[in-house]
């Protein structure tokens, strides 16, 4: 890789993170092939709900690795990057309603349905903009990053960590939930949004569309590990760790803790903001209840179960955790909170360093006895 | 250990004592209106009867002026049934009986009709329509009955028929009734019937010719709050098209105005009362929600997420105990309170022995744990029970409201929990202040290894007093069963306003959490009206927010010097 | 007996004032100024002490952690702290390091630096390093990455984002290395090093810093004899070049290393001399042995 020339020893020792992204790219190839090339006919071919599933899965994934920046790295617990996530979401949201044009319902040019049912004369004017794909893109990072940094901001200034910070971040979702499903808010109130037509001027119903968005989340997953792995092994990611270990130590070393706080949560919503825009297109619905807690909270327990700190372990849990789920959602629904129940007090009693913490264990056991065999 | 155990079980008790001193005695208080005639054991003589007798049949005759004559006469007889018979025939439901010619009064019945005595309202059967005929009224005759009935029953010996006959007048004011109201005020002992009969008389003399007559009842009805003294007030100030009044006394307009002034500025008082009171159960029903709270979290440092399930747990204990005792609704709260203390308390010390306990000192890993928790209760319950929401029922003594006057009265159920609300915050400020097990408890929150060096079982007091907390979110669950509905979800609408109170008022302070809830029960009710419930929420949560990163110990913050190394 | 100790308070407070007046009134020396840069954040230690804190209070609920304290540590000299529990050394370090916001009283670093104003990454970056009672160091790093972090360096954000080490920093942290006999724990986590092992590694820590003035609470506790002298040859090879205070319990440990002793008790000074005038001082003797 070209970022090698700079930083010789970037993702050197990475073993994790290189398998998983040429398993990426493995699956990228093989869904665009079976899907794309292989006739619907064949038993071969992958159907298009699928993929669509599969590229929700990456998105989630996405989402995890930014928890994962800033819990499993810098130690903040932050149950309200489901928020994050939704805004994002509701940036290309915003985005995807205004090119439904006149093909809404009501059929008005300018105004989505739910405001001409509302009986509203003109788009609020936070809605300008969002007919242009690049503002939206430029809106997808900014508004997550803006919110991070105003509440990072203060709250990382005045030193509130720990549980206090986890509970903040939780109100934060918690408010922005309940103003979100004000049909004042504009923005679709309870139903949120939804009906999209078409991305770019390309369907979203077809299924060249649907490759084209798993294969961009595929990227995206990529980039924002590759980006994260950047950050965790420069020495910021040292300083954001000795922050979670030592914070006082830290500061008194001369590192102004706050803004490195603030970098990281805000990088981390960006990433968050980006994984929600991709999320909507594929599931064709932005609503309130992305912003609830218990959404935000659940993301926490991917990042645990697959392992704090590790970025791939967020990815693993990530996937592992949402099949577990769509799984039992579908076979055994009552069974899906109790086994999700379980599963908070389970990693968190047992598996203090999640699925990648018990292989390293196992790894290291069988490296000892190799060792041992060799020496006896 | 026995002995702590003892004098809090002692305490509690002591406190159900107090509640169910508090519940029994209000029940007597309670005052039933109901205008049941039948249930009047007056004395009945023979002769009133026999005079009911002979003219009951007089009512048929189709002469109008007769039949007024009839129904004059039927007022005068000193027999309670007389009422009964005249609101029969105002309401068409006085029949006779097509065969015998008898009168009856009827009571439709799916298809057909029963019928009555009017002598004594004995059922004498069911008939079909043809069999009777109604006795017809006119418009004359209909008020000449409502006159003589207003006039019965507001110099009834009953005060209770006196005043909801009042209320009735009150709602119509028929000019025509001046004369019955004018008596009936000479003649009235109580003093609150009285302002009434005043303010009716008024409310009619405002429209009559007597000027003076006329300024003095605007006068009066500018000092009462009874909706309809401001409608006629308006009524008087009204404007016609072109915005000039169509009164054309100006000192009449001039009074009307200022009266009008006087009853809004009594009524914005009054509405802001009553804000004040929903503020203030809105945060006692705060103060229950959080101080178990305050206790496992701001004593002991345990994040428990589970926490809005302990509540739900009480509410469904509560709806358990009803389901066991059906026949002694208002009795099964006052048990329900013990029960859920005892249920969500076991619950409590549960979790505390076989999560909590393995993870101090990780406060992260406790939040993540006890929402596991949080989410294996819910769906417990929605196995177990339902997952719809399950009918708590209001014992009788709960419902209905104390009315101070027409603008400002309080339902009982939201009186009832302020002071429970304040009688739980008291009797654990005495558990923690006063028997040995709140001196433990605070021993080992503030030095846990000194504590056990001073033989203090550190471990059963953590267990304690996680389940004291959590009995209490039990008790606020009772509580709460009877303002909102009981379902799987209750919990979780509680829990995030929970921690903010607890923040907001500094941790290890209840104090603190009572004060930071009623601020924010009443901060949350006045924002309302002009923000709207949701939009008032959202403001509270971002004020706390913010608030949080101003004074990050709360309002009460508990200072100390900081141990040196980290 | 009252009256007398009071009068000698203030024959004190007097005493004290005139060494502040001099220092305060800086005189014009055009001199100085065009040598040193006039810019606030730069150390200007030309009139005497380095660091002086003058009259500090800091009261917790009541209590006085310190009481009016002054006390002046002069560039180059190594200055030992003793005291009782409770007699407001580590409050003192956290009043110079920005940690606690002193009542009232002033805390100067140099001539022109006020310490109360600054933020605690300030402080460490305008030089003065602090080293915690309890070994405070990154446990989950190596050893080496815990001195890389410490490392005198431009510590902004986005230049630790991008930063490579180069060949001189990489001499650096070895030669530290060598200094606090790590080398061969290079690469070892931090937390698996012995209690005395990271006592060195903080010390290391703050000689990475390369800070003007050095707090050193308790550095021996929990070191062998051996490990006692080696540090204590270090601190003393470090005075002159750096100003070092050091908090300690250990009495052979301050005789063997300090020129001048403070004892404090109860929030402020109660002597200052050599070992020998201090162990010899009354009123130390009956603190320290009680009434």
């Amino acid at each position: 890789m070209i970022i090698n020339h700079f930083f010789p020893q970037f993702m050197h020792k990475d073993t994790g993170g290189k398998l998983l992204l040429s398993l990426l790219a493995l699956i990228t190839i093989i869904v665009v092939t079976f899907n794309f090339l292989v006739a619907e006919s064949s038993a071969w071919h992958m159907p298009t709900y699928m993929v669509t599933l599969l590229g929700k899965y990456l998105c989630l994934a996405l989402l995890a690795i930014a928890l994962d920046l800033v819990w499993g790295y810098c130690g903040i617990l932050s149950l309200g990057h489901a928020a994050f996530f939704a805004l994002g979401g509701y940036a290309m949201g915003m985005y995807l309603m205004r090119q439904i044009g006149d093909r809404g319902v009501y059929g008005n040019p300018e105004l989505p349905d739910f405001m001409v049912f509302l009986n509203w004369s003109e788009l609020p004017w936070y809605w300008y903009g969002f007919e242009s794909f690049a503002f939206t893109a430029l809106m997808i990072l900014l508004v997550p990053g803006l919110l991070a940094y105003v509440f990072g901001w203060m709250t990382f200034r005045s030193r509130v960590t720990g549980v206090y910070l986890s509970i903040m971040t939780q109100a934060l979702t918690y408010a922005l939930m309940l103003a979100f499903f004000r049909n004042e808010m504009g923005l679709g109130g309870n139903n949120g949004l939804t009906d999209f037509k078409d991305i770019l001027g390309f369907s979203l119903q077809s299924d060249g569309t649907r490759i084209v968005i798993f294969s961009l989340s595929a990227l995206a997953l990529a980039m924002g590990y590759i980006a994260s792995r950047f950050i965790v092994e420069s020495k910021l990611g040292k300083t954001v760790v000795a922050i979670r270990d030592a914070e006082l130590r830290t500061r008194f070393i001369g590192y102004k803790v706050e803004n490195f706080k603030l970098w990281i949560f805000v990088f981390s919503a960006m990433l968050a903001g980006v994984a929600g825009a991709l999320y909507v297109p594929q599931v064709g619905i932005i609503n309130p209840g992305e912003f609830s807690p218990l959404n935000s909270i659940e993301l926490a327990i991917w990042v645990a179960i697959g392992g704090r700190g590790t970025l791939f372990g967020a990815v693993i849990g990530a996937l592992l955790v949402n099949y577990a789920k769509t799984y039992f959602t579908g076979a055994l629904p009552e069974f899906w909170l109790f086994a999700l129940g379980t599963l908070f007090i389970v990693s968190t009693l047992y598996l203090p360093k999640g699925i990648v913490g018990l292989f390293e264990r196992f790894q290291n056991k069988t490296s000892e006895n190799k060792l041992e065999e060799k020496t006896a | 250990m026995k002995f702590i155990s003892l004098k809090k079980n002692l305490s509690l008790h002591l406190l159900y004592l107090i509640l169910s001193m508090i519940f029994v005695s209000n029940v007597n208080a309670k005052n039933i209106v109901s205008i049941d005639a039948s249930e009047q054991s007056t004395d009945v003589t023979q002769s009133s009867h026999a005079q009911l007798e002979k003219l009951i049949p007089q009512l048929q005759v189709k002469n109008f002026k007769k039949k007024i004559a009839s129904v004059k006469q039927l007022a005068d007889i000193k027999n309670p049934q007389n009422i009964t018979i005249l609101e029969a025939l105002l309401d068409s439901r006085l029949y006779y009986q097509k065969a015998d010619k008898s009168v009856v009064i009827i009571q439709k019945k799916d298809n057909q009709y029963e019928i009555f005595s009017p002598l004594d309202n004995s059922k004498i059967g069911l008939v079909e329509k043809k069999t009777i005929k109604k006795i017809t009224t006119n418009n004359k005759l209909r008020k000449t009955i409502r006159t003589l009935l207003a006039q019965k029953k507001v110099s009834h010996t009953d005060l209770i028929i006196r005043q909801a006959a009042l209320k009735e007048i009150l709602t119509s004011s028929d000019a025509s009734l001046l004369p019955v109201l004018q008596q009936a005020k000479t003649n009235e002992s109580d003093d609150s019937q009285k302002e009434l009969l005043t303010l009716a008389i008024a409310l009619i003399e405002v429209d009559s010719k007597d000027r003076s007559t006329r300024l003095s009842a605007i006068k009066i009805l500018g000092n009462s709050v009874f909706p309809r003294a401001k409608g006629k007030l308006e009524q008087v100030l009204m404007t016609n098209e072109q915005g000039s009044f169509i009164e054309q006394d100006k000192d009449i307009i001039k009074a009307s105005q200022k009266a009008l002034k006087r009853i809004d500025s009594k009524l914005s008082l009054f509405s802001n009362l009553e804000t004040l009171f929903f503020g203030l159960s809105l945060g006692s029903v705060l103060l229950l929600a959080a101080i178990g709270l305050s206790i496992t979290f701001g004593v002991m440092g345990v994040i428990n997420m589970a926490h809005g399930e302990l509540i739900m747990l009480g509410a469904y204990t509560t709806y358990l105990v009803q389901q066991a005792m059906p026949n002694d609704i208002g009795l099964s709260l006052i048990v329900a309170i013990p029960a859920a203390f005892i249920v969500s308390g076991l619950f409590g010390i549960a979790i505390e022995r076989g999560v909590i306990r393995h993870l101090y000192g990780r406060p992260l890993e406790t939040l993540l744990a006890t929402f596991g928790i949080s989410l294996l209760l819910q769906q417990m319950v929605r196995t177990l029970i339902s997952a719809q929401n399950v009918p708590v029922i209001t014992p009788s003594w709960l419902s209905g409201s104390l009315v101070f006057n027409p603008a400002f009265a309080i339902t009982y159920n939201r009186i009832y929990i302020f002071f429970f609300a304040l009688m739980v915050f008291a009797s654990l400020m005495l558990i923690l202040k006063k028997t040995s097990l709140g001196l433990q408890v605070r021993a080992v929150a503030q030095n846990r290894s000194m504590a056990t060096a001073m033989g203090i079982k550190t471990q059963w007091v953590d267990s304690l007093t996680f389940g004291l907390g959590s009995g209490v979110a039990g008790v606020a669950g009772v509580a709460l069963s009877q303002l909102t509905n009981v379902g799987p979800n209750l919990g979780q609408a509680y829990i995030i306003d929970s921690f903010m109170v607890v923040v907001f008022g500094g941790v290890e302070n209840l104090w603190g959490t009572l004060v930071a809830a009623m601020t924010l029960g009443i901060t949350n009710k006045f924002l309302e009206p002009w923000a709207g419930a949701v939009m008032s929420k959202i403001i509270v949560l971002i004020f706390l927010i913010i608030f949080i990163q101003k004074r990050p110990n709360g309002l009460f913050p508990q200072k100390g010097r900081s141990s040196g190394g980290h | 007996m009252n009256s007398f100790s009071q009068m000698q308070d203030k024959v004190r407070d007097v005493l004290r004032r005139d060494r502040t007046f001099n220092h305060t009134i800086v005189e014009e020396d055009v001199f100085l100024q065009g040598t040193h840069s006039v810019h606030h954040n730069t150390l200007d230690a030309s009139h005497g002490p380095v660091l002086y804190l003058e009259d500090v209070s800091v009261s917790f609920d009541g209590f006085k952690a310190l009481n009016e304290l002054s006390l002046y540590i002069d560039d180059g000299e190594l200055r030992c702290i003793i005291g009782p529990n409770g007699a407001g050394k580590t409050t003192m370090m956290d009043v110079i390091t920005g940690k606690t916001r002193p009542d009232t009283g002033l805390v100067y670093f140099g001539q022109t630096m006020d310490l109360t104003q600054m933020a605690e990454h300030d402080i460490a970056i305008a030089g003065i390093g602090r080293k915690f009672q309890k070994p405070t160091i990154f446990p989950e790093h190596s050893v080496w990455e815990n001195l890389e972090l410490a490392m005198k360096t431009d510590k902004g954000v986005w230049h630790t984002l991008f930063t490579v080490l180069t060949s001189e920093q990489k001499d650096r942290i070895e030669e530290v290395m060598l200094i606090i006999g790590l080398q061969e724990l290079c690469y070892a986590r931090a937390d698996l090093l012995s209690h005395g092992q990271k006592q060195w590694l903080e010390i290391g820590m703050l000689l990475m810093q390369d800070p003007r003035v050095l707090l050193v609470d308790e550095p021996v506790a929990g070191m062998t004899h051996q490990e006692m002298d080696r540090t204590a040859e270090l601190l003393t090879s470090l005075a002159g070049k750096h100003s070092v205070v050091v908090v300690e319990h250990d009495m052979d440990f301050v005789r063997s290393i300090a020129s001048q002793v403070t004892v404090l008790h109860e929030g402020s000074v109660l002597a200052e001399g050599t070992m020998d005038e201090v162990q010899n001082n009354q009123k130390v003797i009956e603190v320290y042995l009680g009434e």
